[in-house]
Order: C-alpha cells, then structure tokens, then sequence
C-alpha cells in the first residue's frame, strides 16, 4: 500500500514538473504583460504575480498594431491551405486507392519522393517561381494571398492519409453504386468521401496547425505589413517597440489565444494517440 | 469489379494535386540543382555557368564549417533528449493514473503554440537580466548572456527546440505504448522486476522501431531548423547560432548569391533525403503500404 502510494506520488510529481516547465514561459510572459509602468519588470526577485496589475498594455498594442489585420491574414491563409489540401489530396489519394493506370508506380513513388524534400532545401526557387507568376502581395492582395497558400496547397502527406483512408472502404460499397448507375464522379462524390470524413477532419485540423504556425515562407514573401500572418507580425513587434516587453508580451499573448483555443476544442486529434506523427515536424 | 471508370479519368483525379506539385515542388527540385552550378554574384540578372566552383568554395568557406558544426551539436545533444525524455514521460503517462489529460494537454501545448511566440517568449527567459539568470544568482552562480555568450547560445536555442518538441514525440510513444501486450508486465510484476528493470527489459525492446523513428525525425527537424534562430538571435552571436537553413536564407534572400545558397541547398538536401529514406524504408513501411 505505501509503496504504490510512494509510486503514484514521484509519478505525479515529476508529471506536474514537466507540465509546469511547459507552460512556465507563457506564464512569464502573461505575467509581464499585465505589469503596468510603475513596475521594474527586471525586478529581483521577479514577481509571478503582477503588482502594479493593468490592461494597459494590451490596450496600448491593440491600438497601435493592427492585430485583427493579421488575425484576418492567418484565418484566409491557413483557411485556403486546409480548404485545397482537403480536395486535392482527397482528388489524388482516390485513383491511388482505387483505380489501375498506367504510371501508377511512377505517380506513387513520385508522390513519396516529395515527403524526403525539405521545403527549406527548394524554397529558393519556390520564391522565384511565384514571383515569376506574380503571385506576390506586390501585385495585388489576392496575388498575395494565393502566393503564400499555393507551396502548401496539397501534400504528400495528406495524399497518403486519404489513400489510406480509401483503401479501407470495402469495395462492395461502391459496386453497389456503381450497379444503381453511378459514374465516377458520383461515386467519389455520394459514397466515398462521406465514408473518409475522420480522415478529412485529421486533415484538415493537422493542415490548419501547420499553417498557422508557418513563419519562413511569410517572412520570405511577403513585404507589405497589411498583408503580415500572425508569426510574422508578432516577430515583428520585437522591432517595433525594441525594448518594450510589455507590450511584446501582451501582443504575443494575444496572437496565442485563437489557437489555444482551437487546441482545447480539438484536443481529443491532438492527444488520443491515434493521430500520432501527423504534424510536421 | 467490373470496371466503372474511363481510361483517362485516373489522370483527372491526379491532375490538380499533379499541376501545384510540379510548379511548387519538381521544377523547383531541379532548378535548386541546376541554379547551384551558376554565379549570380557579379549579375543578378545574367547568370554565368561555373560548374562545381560553388561547391569548391563552399568546402574553403569556414563559416559553411562552423555552420555544419553547429547543426551537428544540434543533432548530438536534441536528438538523443528527444528520443529519450518524451519516452519516460509517456511511460509515466500511461500509467492508470488521475488527471492524465489534463498533462497530456499541458505538456502537449508547446507543440501546438507558434514557434514565433514560443522563441519570444524563451528570449524573454534569457534576457541578461531575466528570470533565468536570477535563478542562476540564487544558486550563487554569475548571471550568464543565454543568447549573447557564444559559448551558450546554440545550447540556448536547443533549450527551446526540445522544449517545444517534448510533446510532440510523447505522443507518438505513448501510441506505440499501447501495443505493448499487458501480460508482459505482467509477468515481470510477478518476478518483483522494479520500474527501471521493468521498462528497460519489455518496453523499450518492445518499442525499438518507434524509438528509431523518434531519432530520426528529429533528426531532420533539427536539421531544418530556422525560425528559432531568425527569432532570437538571427545566427548570432559570432555564427554560434548559425544553422544551416538560416545561412542558406541569408546567403540566398540577403546577399542575393543564388548560386551559392542553391549549392549549400543541394547539400541540405543530400543528407536529409539519406534519413527521410532511412525513415521511410525501415519505419514507416506501412503508413505507405511498401
């Protein structure tokens, strides 16, 4: 009895350290960021809790930064990435699955090819092709938008994950459509893709994390601040008020809250363990 | 089954994933190639082809050496904490235990949190007179420049990359926990084996494929790395920060040299397409049904 107790406590305790240091520098900094000016924020001992406690600085870097803006930014961005990823991995993993041609092979192992690559190692000519094509935030918005979307529009990832998901319908479901006289089309369409939607959710949520979090891309691309993604803007306050951690703090801390919030609403693809090595890494 | 489909309906289907892969992913394959045997240093707009010379440069230039060096003490000191720590926190974790959802979820979040927000807030942690360096003061050691000394700074920036990285390989392990037959510690609960005996005798020979695969991956992303060091401390102080993807961007998109930047690409690529193969042929064989 004691020693299964003396168990379960060192394994608490270590499980409630490591939690602690995972959250601790977000702690620090919404801390900071709830310090008003009367307060040393260098102060020794640091103070976890704030004394001198204020809004103020949330305040302050709403109005002179244009959060929302860029909030907007990553919600197209990221929205329009999980959107093409969704239809054309679904589109691409289905004749995989499901169909013979010729090529097949040459379309597969080419498809797993793209998984070795590292976007770092090709992102020079990724840049050049899209300014060649105009895809820039230089030429318009929506050039801009569809340049910072288009390198990420389909995977080789999501292209196995939906052929995957195709290859476990059992076949009868669709020669039963196709005896009622579906063609193709209506039977991708009516009876396959209903029957992959935990796959398209899996997806969709992992696509849209990966996007949201994006920072090398945007920051290559992009030159117009109206057009800036969230990393890219908060990377950006650091500059704006250089030594002002208040205010870098609180921006930070306000660009987190959509995506916490997205993670405890979806914390059971995150955490179940059965989606494990879907995010890139 | 009787055949439902055209001949051409197969390359329907492939053709929009088909036409953004060629654009955004084998044309650009082949031109880094390509564009690493061209000089754009002298003409930006006229290229002149220069063979292998950017190669040979590259193995002259000291700064691609520090910056290999600097990947490389990423990989020796991430990637071994990365296979190993996530692995006893998920064997911790799958213990039958209350609030495991809520560590799960608490650990979990700094893989979910933008790595721009995460490196603020860890440049935070180490500002000269920061939270960190008050702790060390406390146990009477001097106050060190976390990302200012460059005796410290590239462990700094670990720091943050096995902090933000713990949960993410977590995961991975406590799937791989669960196809570890109960009976087996079962067994050794039955022989009186302790915790460490108990884990390293059935777990861990149980679930040597994962760990691999854990050793692996992070392998590449260490070798990918950039967004901390662009954050933090933009490869400074004196290079000790500098990995290899950083040096390609500065190289490429601050000093325009496209040729040379393409040649270091094409090396980046080289070794990480050895461990992606490395992964993909001996781990992740039936994610691709090979």
């Amino acid at each position: 009895m004691i020693r299964k107790l003396l168990k379960s406590f060192s394994i608490h305790s270590v499980l409630i350290f490591t939690s602690l240091l995972s959250i601790f520098p977000f702690i620090w900094l919404l801390s900071t960021s709830l310090k008003g000016s009367g307060e040393n924020i260098f102060a020794y001992p640091p103070a976890i809790i704030p004394k001198d406690f204020t809004f103020a600085n949330y305040v302050g870097v709403w109005h002179r930064v244009d959060l929302m803006r860029y909030f907007y930014n990553s919600v197209i961005v990221a929205g329009g990435t999980v959107l093409l990823n969704l239809i054309l991995s679904s589109l691409a993993g289905y004749p995989l699955a499901r169909m013979e041609f010729k090529g097949k092979k040459i379309v597969f192992f080419a498809t797993l090819a793209t998984i070795m690559v590292p976007f770092q190692a090709i992102m020079l000519p990724v840049y050049l092709i899209t300014l060649k094509l105009h895809l820039t935030d230089g030429t318009n918005d929506v050039a801009g938008f569809i340049g910072l979307i288009m390198p990420f529009a389909v995977s080789a990832f999501g292209i196995f994950l939906m052929r995957q998901a195709f290859l476990a319908i059992p076949r009868e479901m669709e020669e039963a459509a196709i005896v009622d006289g579906c063609n193709v089309f209506q039977v991708f369409w009516k009876v396959l893709l209903p029957m992959v939607k935990p796959s398209l959710a899996v997806l969709a949520i992992f696509t849209f994390i990966g996007s949201w979090g994006e920072f090398l891309w945007p920051s290559i691309i992009l030159t117009k601040e109206s057009m800036y993604t969230l990393p890219v803007g908060i990377n950006n306050l650091q500059g704006m008020f250089s030594s002002n951690w208040r205010y870098i703090a609180a921006g930070s801390i306000i660009s987190t809250v959509p995506i916490i919030i997205f993670f405890l609403a979806m914390q059971k693809y995150f955490i179940s363990g059965e989606n494990e090595g879907a995010v890139k890494g | 089954m009787l055949k439902y489909y055209g001949k051409l309906a197969p390359y329907f289907f492939l053709l929009p994933a088909g036409i953004i892969l060629l654009i955004f992913f084998f044309i650009p394959f082949f031109q880094t190639i390509f564009l690493s045997f061209q000089d754009y240093s002298n003409n930006i707009y006229n290229a002149d082809w220069v063979g292998i010379a950017n190669y040979l440069q590259i193995f002259k230039n000291p700064t691609f050496y520090k910056v290999m060096l600097n990947t490389f003490i990423y990989l020796v000191v991430a990637v071994p904490i990365l296979a190993i720590v996530p692995l006893f926190l998920a064997i911790l974790i799958n213990q039958k235990i209350k609030g495991i959802t809520l560590y799960k979820i608490l650990i979990y979040l700094p893989v979910i949190v933008s790595i721009v927000v995460a490196a603020i807030a860890f440049k935070w942690l180490y500002a000269d007179q920061g939270i960190l360096n008050y702790l060390l003061n406390v146990l009477h050691i001097k106050s060190i420049g976390w990302l200012t000394d460059p005796k410290y700074a590239i462990y700094s920036v670990i720091i943050l990359t096995i902090w933000k990285g713990i949960g993410y390989y977590m995961m991975i392990y406590l799937a791989a926990l669960m196809s570890v037959p109960k009976e087996l510690y079962e067994a050794c609960d039955i022989d009186g084996a302790g915790f460490f005996r108990k884990h390293l005798t059935v777990t861990v020979p149980h679930i040597m494929p994962t760990i691999a695969l854990v050793t692996t991956i992070s392998s590449i992303s260490a070798m990918k790395i950039f967004a901390e060091i662009y954050v933090m401390t933009k490869g400074g102080p004196l290079n000790s920060t500098k990995t290899i993807v950083y040096y390609i961007y500065e190289r490429a998109f601050e000093n325009l040299d496209l040729g040379y930047a393409s040649a270091m690409a094409v090396i980046l690529l080289a070794v990480v397409m050895v461990f992606s193969l490395i992964n993909i042929l001996c781990f992740e064989r039936n994610k691709y049904n090979l």
